[in-house]
């Protein structure tokens, strides 16, 4: 995997939860006659695999093997090869095409915001605070809250005729928003539910790389009479480079899948996103093809299509990160 | 989804909560103006469901709407039972959640420790498997899933949202970064010296070492397995749910009642939330030490 860089770097335990025996100097690693060639390492990796083979990697990659027939789900056992035909179908497909911008439109309009906020609280939460450890476990109530929950109490705020943000808007002279069946709207209120279950996270994930960043560069930049603003420009930005970019990332990933608000923000448990798929996402198209319309193998071109789009995103987010590495390497 | 769970590369290097550098400013009136906002906004929408779970459809439209809970919502959540079977589904979140929480933990300790400290032929290969697929999201994996439970006969059991998630390649290298700087060599050797088996060393060196990571493992996997949606929602109906199953077809029914529907929610909240106010400091820590170094 290209982000998990597993090179042999100097790599500490998570200190969390101290480890009973301090941790010695490091040692030369000894080719002892013992546990070196110990055969027994494939028993303890065994369960680990069977399972992960079974019913991670296997599912994955037959998942294409899927996607070159004429499948249907009442018909369990294979379908006829078409080839790629449902590529095809899947390349002429207007739904596609539409879940596709949906998609992105709801995902940068997630993921963006999501990280700036993210940035800017944990920020806040790397001043030296009084109940630290309770804004900490505060900002991360949203992440305990499961997608479904979320989605429905959000479905409620934003409802047309009860919801108190139309209440809201009201109060303050503002028109009543129908969030649910505008595109903009409903996408933006998606988006708004992501955003609140994920920015606490990545603030935390911002935080603990902030507090490894070393003091020494912020006193060398007050000395030369950076503000703090411009201290967190250069000094903080590019430090955090390397977490801004995995994060980017991964939320990119959780963008392409996303499936639990789109299908129950409407409140019908509707598969189609909107009464004019306004907001009918790349995973909800996936469902509705496979266990609405019974056509597996359309829904596992689909998934396919989010693999392949994901694997673009991994793979361009490597070669800036190298290309960002090699730039400072010849700067040096 | 695990992947979002996890941060790879290696775990930052930090003591807890101490902050090696001295430049934190102390947070002044501002910061704690606006941190204070961020909590509201974090805690409100379950605030409100608690709100909104406790009055009546017509009472929450009102202008101005109600801000306080109050009794009415025990009615709403018997309501909200007799609707979807919410017990039924409670119990068998904690069966799969904990089913799960259990597997991972025993099986991802297992091959963390081979992979951290025994030598094997094709252990690279192998981390290097497990480190390359553990971005790839198992939705995309549900279709011939789907295609196995239904050979087996499983759909609507619970074995069939437990076995697909009983291990995640995350819990692997967790464990695997955490066993090779916390277990010295030198313990393993002792161990080996005094004729220990491989075994022996597990249960009684190895264990006892690895046991502050697995607890974060599974606060961490406890929690994920039991907000898990697309995959229970595909394996499952609604006569056997999950909570987060009996939610969503809450939330689906033809007449939406709000009320009852947040009183159920926060019901089914309820469980992670209390874990929460409990471990909240813990899980913390564990979501900031697997974050990435940089």
């Amino acid at each position: 995997m290209t982000l998990a860089d597993d090179s042999p770097r100097t790599v500490t335990a998570p200190a969390v939860p101290a480890p009973p025996d301090p941790t010695p100097p490091p040692v030369p690693r000894r080719r002892g006659p013992s546990l070196s060639r110990n055969r027994w390492g494939y028993a303890y990796v065994a369960p680990f695999f069977v399972v992960f083979g079974a019913f991670s990697l296997f599912p994955f990659l037959f998942t294409a093997w899927v996607s070159l027939h004429d499948a249907r789900l009442s018909d369990i056992s294979g379908g006829t090869f078409v080839g790629l035909d449902n590529y095809a179908a899947l390349l002429g497909n207007d739904f596609f095409w539409n879940a596709l911008r949906n998609t992105i439109t709801i995902g940068v309009l997630s993921t963006v915001p999501q990280l700036c906020l993210a940035l800017g609280l944990a920020h806040l939460l790397h001043y030296k605070l009084r109940g630290r450890t309770f804004f900490r476990t505060v900002m991360l109530v949203p992440y305990a809250t499961s997608i479904a929950a979320a989605t429905l109490v959000f479905a409620t705020l934003f409802g047309r005729d009860y919801g108190i943000i139309n209440t809201a808007l009201e109060a303050v002279g503002l028109d009543r928003v129908d969030w649910e069946s505008g595109t903009l709207s409903s996408q933006v209120a998606i988006a708004v539910i992501v955003t609140w279950r994920w920015t606490g996270y990545n603030a935390l994930i911002y935080l603990a790389a902030m507090q490894s960043i070393p003091g020494e560069l912020y006193e060398a930049a007050e000395m030369d009479g950076a503000s703090k603003w411009r201290q967190f420009l250069h000094v903080t930005i590019p430090s955090l480079r390397p977490t801004i970019l995995f994060t980017v990332v991964v939320s990119t990933i959780g963008a392409v899948q996303l499936f639990g608000e789109p299908l129950l923000f409407g409140g019908n448990g509707a598969t189609t996103g909107g009464a004019r798929n306004q907001y009918q996402t790349l995973g909800l198209l996936m469902y509705q093809q496979g266990w609405t319309n019974f056509n597996i193998g359309q829904a596992a071109t689909t998934a396919w299509a989010m693999f392949l789009i994901i694997l673009a995103v991994v793979g361009s987010a490597a070669l800036v990160g190298r290309y960002r590495a090699r730039r400072e390497g010849a700067r040096r | 989804m695990t992947a979002v769970l996890t941060p790879p590369t290696a775990t930052t290097p930090r003591t807890t909560g101490r902050r090696p550098s001295t430049r934190a400013g102390r947070a002044g009136p501002v910061a704690y103006t606006l941190l204070v906002l961020a909590g509201l906004l974090s805690v409100f929408p379950l605030y409100w469901s608690l709100v909104a779970g406790s009055h009546t459809n017509a009472e929450i439209a009102a202008t101005p709407p109600p801000f306080l809970p109050n009794a009415t919502f025990f009615e709403n959540v018997s309501a909200a039972m007799d609707q979807a079977p919410l017990g039924l589904a409670i119990v068998n979140s904690v069966v799969v959640a904990g089913s799960i929480t259990v597997g991972t933990v025993l099986f991802c300790t297992l091959a963390g420790f081979a992979f951290a400290k025994l030598r094997f032929r094709g252990s690279g290969p192998l981390l290097a498997l497990v480190v390359g697929t553990m971005m790839v999201p198992t939705q995309l994996a549900v279709i011939p899933l789907f295609m196995m439970i239904a050979e087996l006969q499983w759909v609507d059991s619970l074995q069939a949202v437990i076995l697909p998630t009983l291990v995640s390649a995350f819990g692997v290298f967790f464990m695997r970064q955490y066993l090779v700087t916390a277990l010295p060599d030198e313990l393993l050797e002792a161990g080996r010296v005094d004729g220990a088996s491989t075994h022996r060393i597990f249960f009684s060196i190895v264990l006892p070492v690895a046991r502050p990571a697995m607890a974060v493992l599974a606060m961490l996997t406890f929690l994920t397995a039991w907000n898990e949606f697309f995959w229970p929602i595909i394996a499952l109906t609604a006569a056997n749910p999950t909570v987060q199953v009996a939610i969503a077809n809450l939330g689906s029914g033809y007449v939406p009642q709000r009320a009852v529907i947040m009183a159920g929610t926060l019901l089914g909240t309820l469980p992670v939330l209390l874990v929460f106010a409990l471990l909240g400091k813990q899980i913390v820590g564990g979501i900031m030490a697997g974050a990435v170094k940089g």
